[in-house]
C-alpha cells in the first residue's frame, strides 16, 4: 500500500477518487442552491444548517478543501509528468481523429474552473468566514433580524459581469465533466456491462448540472 | 484510378545524437494498390539511384503480424486507416497531389535510432519484468487444456494476446502512455487460471518497469484504442487498474 502515489496507476486512482468526491459534493451543492428558486425560507434554513452545524464545518468542510486542493495539484503534477514523456512533438498531429477535444484539454478546462473557484471563494466563502469566525456572529441574521443568506445571494447576482463569469465557469465545468465523469470510473477500474448505461447518465450529469447552476444564477439576476 | 504524384515530408535524423529535421521529397507514379511501405521503397530506390542516403524505416513481415513497422503518418500512428499496421495501409487512402507527413513514433521512452526507426526495447524490458508464466518443461509438461477455462475469459485473454507490441498506442497518446500495451500483456494472463500464481508480482513489476521507462500517465482519452491495429480494448486498462490495486493492497 505504501508508495501507491509513486506509481502512475496509484496517482490516477487518487485523482479519480478526488474527482468522484467532488462530483458528489457538487450534487449536494446544487440541491441546496435550487431551493433558492422555490423558497427563500427553505434556502435560508438549509444554508444556516450547513453554515453552523459542527460536523459540516469542522469535518466535511476540511475534507472538501483537501479534495479540491489535492485534485488540482495532482492535475498539474500529472500534466507536467505527461509533458515530459514526449520531448519532441509531432510536426503534424491529428488528435481529433481519435479522441475528444474535452479529453485532450482537461488541464485547460480545469484551469478555468480553478479561476472560477477562486472568485467563488472570494464572493461567498471568505465573507462567510469573516462574519462567523472573525466577527464571531453565528446567528445567521442581518441587522433587521431576518436570515441574511437569501438576501446576500440575490445581491451577489445583481451585477451582470458576475453572472456572465459564473456562466462561463459552468461551461468549462461541463466540458471538464463530459470527459471526466466516465474517465473517473475507468480509472478506478470499472469498465463492464454497465459502462454503456453510465455514458447516458454521465451526459445528463455533465450537461444538466452546470445548466442547472446557470439557471439559478440567471433566475436571481432577473428576479429580484 | 490512375497513379498519384505525392509530396512527402519526412523526418531525417542521421543517428541518435543528430538533431534531425523534416525534409521534402517528391514521388511520382505511385499506384493506389501499393502498400505505404512499397511507396517508401520507390522513394528509396529513387534516392539510391541519385546517390543519396535512403530513408531508414522499420519493417519485417509486411503482413500485419510482427509489429515491426511503425510511422506517424499525417498525424496518426499507422496512418488514416483503422485496424491496420503501416504495412497494411494502402496508397488508395491518399489522393493525387497530397502532401504526406511521415514522422517516427514520438516518446521519451522510444528514442530515435535513425530517421524513422525508434528503439522500442522499453516494451521488451516491461515484458521481461512479468509478462510470462513459469511452467515445468522438464519432460512432464502439463497439457494446456488440463485446467478448464470458461469461454468468455478464454476469448478475452486471446483478444488481449493479439497485441503485437507495435507501440502505436504510445505514439498516439498525448501523454505517451504505454497503458494499453501493458494492460494487454497483464490481462492476457490475469484472465486465465495459469496466470494466477504470479498475478500479484506480475502487475506490480510490469507497472513499475513501465513507470521507470518514462512513459506518461493515462488520461483515458481513448486514442490508443482507436489507433491500435489489433483493436485492443480500454477494458484491459480498467482490468489492469483493478489488478494493480488488488496487488498493492496485498503487498
Ligand atoms: C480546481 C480546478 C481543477 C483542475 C485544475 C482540474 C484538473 C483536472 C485534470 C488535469 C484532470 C485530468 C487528469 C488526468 O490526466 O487524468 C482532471 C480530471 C477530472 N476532474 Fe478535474 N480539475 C479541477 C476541478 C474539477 C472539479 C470541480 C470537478 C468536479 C466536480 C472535476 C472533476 C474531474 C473528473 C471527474 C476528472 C476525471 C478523473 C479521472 O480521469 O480519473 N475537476 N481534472
Ligand atoms: S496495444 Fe495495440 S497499439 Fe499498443 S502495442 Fe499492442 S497492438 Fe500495438
Ligand atoms: S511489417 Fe510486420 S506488422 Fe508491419
Amino acid at each position: 500500500m505504501s508508495g501507491l502515489l509513486k506509481s502512475s496507476i496509484g496517482r490516477k486512482f487518487a485523482m479519480a477518487l478526488s474527482a468522484l468526491f467532488l462530483m458528489f459534493f457538487l450534487l449536494q451543492h446544487f440541491a441546496i442552491n435550487i431551493l433558492s428558486v422555490f423558497s427563500a425560507d427553505a434556502f435560508n434554513k438549509a444554508s444556516h444548517f450547513m453554515g453552523t452545524f459542527w460536523a459540516v464545518q469542522y469535518l466535511l468542510q476540511p475534507v472538501l478543501i483537501f479534495g479540491v486542493v489535492f485534485h488540482f495539484v495532482m492535475g498539474f503534477v500529472l500534466e507536467i509528468k505527461n509533458k515530459q514523456a514526449r520531448q519532441i512533438s509531432y510536426a503534424k498531429n491529428n488528435g481529433a481523429a481519435n479522441s475528444s477535444w474535452m479529453s485532450r484539454n482537461m488541464i485547460y478546462s480545469g484551469l478555468f474552473i480553478l479561476i472560477f473557484i477562486v472568485i467563488h471563494f472570494i464572493d461567498f466563502w471568505i465573507p462567510e468566514l469573516n462574519v462567523k469566525y472573525i466577527g464571531g456572529d453565528m446567528s445567521g441574521l442581518n441587522p433587521e433580524g431576518n436570515f441574511r443568506y437569501y438576501h446576500e445571494l440575490q445581491e451577489k447576482f445583481e451585477p451582470m459581469w458576475r453572472v456572465a463569469l459564473y456562466c462561463i465557469g459552468f461551461v468549462f465545468l461541463a466540458l471538464h465533466l463530459l470527459h471526466g465523469f466516465n474517465s473517473a470510473f475507468q480509472s478506478v477500474g470499472a469498465n463492464n456491462k454497465y459502462t454503456k448505461g453510465l455514458k447516458g447518465i454521465s451526459k445528463v450529469y455533465a450537461i444538466g448540472l452546470p445548466l442547472g447552476f446557470i439557471f439559478i444564477a440567471l433566475f436571481h439576476h432577473f428576479n429580484h | 484510378m490512375g497513379s498519384m504524384n505525392l509530396t512527402l515530408k519526412i523526418w531525417r535524423q542521421k543517428n541518435a545524437n543528430d538533431k534531425g529535421k523534416m525534409v521534402d521529397y517528391k514521388v511520382n507514379d505511385i499506384s493506389p494498390d501499393m502498400s505505404f511501405l512499397e511507396m517508401l521503397d520507390v522513394l528509396n530506390e529513387q534516392l539510391i539511384n541519385n546517390g543519396d542516403e535512403p530513408v531508414a524505416f522499420d519493417h519485417d513481415c509486411r503482413e500485419g503480424i510482427c509489429g515491426m513497422c511503425s510511422l506517424y503518418i499525417n498525424g496518426e500512428a499507422h496512418g488514416p486507416d483503422r485496424g491496420v499496421t503501416t504495412c497494411q495501409l494502402h496508397m488508395r487512402m491518399f489522393k493525387d497531389g497530397d502532401t504526406i507527413f511521415i514522422e517516427p513514433f514520438r516518446a521519451k521512452a522510444f528514442p530515435v535510432v535513425k530517421d524513422l526507426i525508434v528503439d522500442r526495447s522499453a516494451f521488451d524490458r516491461i515484458q521481461h519484468s512479468g509478462g510470462f508464466i513459469s511452467v515445468n518443461t522438464s519432460g512432464n509438461t502439463i497439457d494446456a487444456n488440463a485446467i478448464p477455462v470458461n469461454k468468455e475469459d478464454a476469448d478475452k485473454a486471446f483478444e488481449a494476446a493479439t497485441c503485437i507490441g507495435c507501440g502505436a498506442c504510445v505514439a498516439s497518446c498525448k501523454n505517451s502512455s504505454a497503458m494499453l500495451y501493458v494492460s494487454a500483456k497483464v490481462s492476457q494472463f490475469a484472465l486465465l487460471p495459469q496466470g494466477q500464481v504470479e498475478a500479484t508480482d506480475r502487475v506490480l513489476n510490469m507497472v513499475k518497469q513501465m513507470d521507470e521507462e518514462g512513459f506518461g500517465n493515462c488520461t483515458n482519452t481513448g486514442a490508443c484504442e482507436v489507433e491500435c491495429p489489433k483493436g485492443i480494448s480500454l477494458e484491459n486498462i480498467a482490468r489492469m487498474n483493478t489488478e494493480f490495486l488488488k496487488a498493492s493492497l496485498k503487498g
